[in-house]
């Protein structure tokens, strides 16, 4: 039997963009928090916390999201630790989102000039307070524009999900699909949807790097 | 030796600074060729020379921003340790690009290191800092940022900054080489208020001027080596190397 895309349909899929968010939400504040971690190592003085962090990354940004995905729901279903949809999805979303944070904040730690790590260190202060106060309230600075562009990225992974039988907006929309065979309406709606969530962040994002361009330049 | 203008007549003067033999390499590239500087207490010191000749090499290793491979520096007595993972705290430094904390008010800026680096109370380091903001002649800016400043304005409140952290001997790398012309003077005025009070300095500048108001010696380097020093008069009057001549012929 083929079901009608009718109003039903177009519910069911607006409010699965729920789990979009949600699952993006969990992703970016994990991310942030490995992603910090991975950063600071990155610049660390210490050569095997500059290592360890440079591998993590080289493997995750090196790897499909979806081998990811796919490791993280069937690799531990085989090596004896069935992990639910939800875990595997925000397991891997994180360390992705890690990897990716940790390398763009690494650049903006790196972008603070020397000379303030100088100023900070001839008024006493120590690695953690030089960190802390001076320089990555500046890296915070320059982060936003690039960290904003890099959650509308991270929404729209999200959808890879769909392929471990997580039912967020891109899954959904296939299982309408499927049941009504008229494809293009409904991605059609899913692909609208998106848009809708990720367009005000893009302009967000562009007008936070005008903002603070500005506000360094004055 | 240098003759000394504080006529207390007294034994041995106290020494801030003791450097001797100071080596120090980039990589394969020698900047600093044993190079001997003996500061006393209180003095005034200018260094000049061509650039690239190790003058903000030399001073940045006396605060420890620069390790040195061979050598020892000792201040106020003390010894440094070769691999330094603090600054010396009785020293302030002011540099060429001022160097301020954008993100922060001047106030900010000038009670940063008194509360976090020396554990002073937020309202003592408040009072302090605006003492500091006063004899520099900006207390009116201290709500503002740095960049709602001038450069002069900035600099003299990088000099405040310092002077937060009521240091014993103040360092200047090129403080008035980065100012439009009109500014250098209220700079230079600051510094010279400084010195009046018997602060210990060591500037490097070709403010020839502030050399000769308020330089006890005058130190002229090149290549990584102290080439000659002597009281500004003579230094200026009567210098005795060629390369020193030719470089004072350069900058007048
Ligand atoms: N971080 C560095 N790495 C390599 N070479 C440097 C570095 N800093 C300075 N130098 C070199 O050391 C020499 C002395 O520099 P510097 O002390 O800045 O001279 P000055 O202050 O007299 O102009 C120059 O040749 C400069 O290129
Ligand atoms: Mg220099």
């Amino acid at each position: 039997m083929i079901r009608e895309f009718g109003p039903n349909e177009v519910i069911y899929i607006t409010l699965a963009i729920r789990y979009t968010i949600l699952l993006s939400l969990i992703a970016f504040a994990g991310g942030a928090v490995g992603g910090l971690m991975v950063a600071l190592m990155r610049v660390s003085q210490n050569k095997y916390r500059r290592w360890i962090a440079m591998a993590f990354i080289r493997v995750f940004q090196g790897t499909p999201l979806l081998m990811q995905l796919f490791l993280a729901y069937f690799g531990m279903a085989i090596l004896g630790f069935p992990i639910d949809p939800w875990t595997a999805a925000s397991v891997a979303l994180i360390l992705h989102a890690a990897a990716f944070l940790g390398e763009i904040w690494r650049g903006c730690i790196e972008a603070v000039p020397t000379g303030q790590h100088e100023a900070a260190r001839v008024v006493g202060l120590g690695y953690v307070n030089r960190m802390r106060h001076v320089v990555l309230p500046q890296a915070f600075r320059i982060a936003v524009g690039p960290t904003t562009g890099f959650l509308v990225q991270l929404i729209k992974a999200t959808s890879l999900a769909s392929i471990i039988g997580f039912t967020e907006l891109t899954r959904a929309g296939q299982i309408i699909s499927n049941a009504t065979f008229q494809p293009f309406a409904v991605i059609s709606l899913v692909a609208v949807l998106y848009f809708i969530l990720c367009w005000p962040l893009s302009k967000l994002a562009a007008n936070l790097e005008h903002k603070f361009n500005q506000a360094t330049t004055r | 030796m240098s003759s000394q203008a504080s006529s207390t007549g007294q034994s041995a003067p106290e020494l801030a600074i003791e450097m001797s033999q100071i080596e120090k390499w980039y990589g394969a590239f020698q900047v600093l060729h044993g190079v001997d500087l003996t500061v006393e207490a209180g003095e005034r010191i200018v260094i000049c020379g061509p650039s690239g000749s190790g003058k903000s090499t030399l001073i940045r290793c006396i605060n420890q921003l620069e390790a040195i491979q061979k050598g020892s520096i000792k201040v106020n007595g003390v010894v440094l340790d070769k691999t330094p993972k603090t600054v010396p705290l009785d020293i302030g430094m002011v540099f060429q690009q001022f160097n301020l904390f954008p993100h922060m008010t001047v106030l900010e800026n000038c009670i940063l290191g008194p509360v976090k680096a020396l554990g002073v109370s937020k309202e003592k380091a408040t009072q302090t800092a605006r003492e500091f903001l006063e004899r520099v002649r900006i207390p009116e800016q201290a709500d503002k940022y740095p960049a709602q400043l001038s450069g002069g304005q900035q600099q003299r409140v990088a000099i405040a900054r310092a002077l937060c952290m009521k240091p014993r001997i103040m360092l200047f790398d090129e403080p008035t080489s980065a100012l439009d012309p009109e500014m250098v003077k209220e700079v230079l005025d600051t510094m010279i208020d400084l010195a009046q009070d018997g602060m210990t300095m060591i500037c490097v500048t070709h403010e020839m001027g502030f050399a000769r108001a308020v330089a006890d010696r005058v130190i002229f380097m090149d290549h990584g080596q102290i080439v000659e020093e002597n009281a500004p008069e003579l230094f200026f009057g009567n210098p005795q190397h060629e390369r020193t001549k030719n470089f004072l012929g350069q900058i007048s």
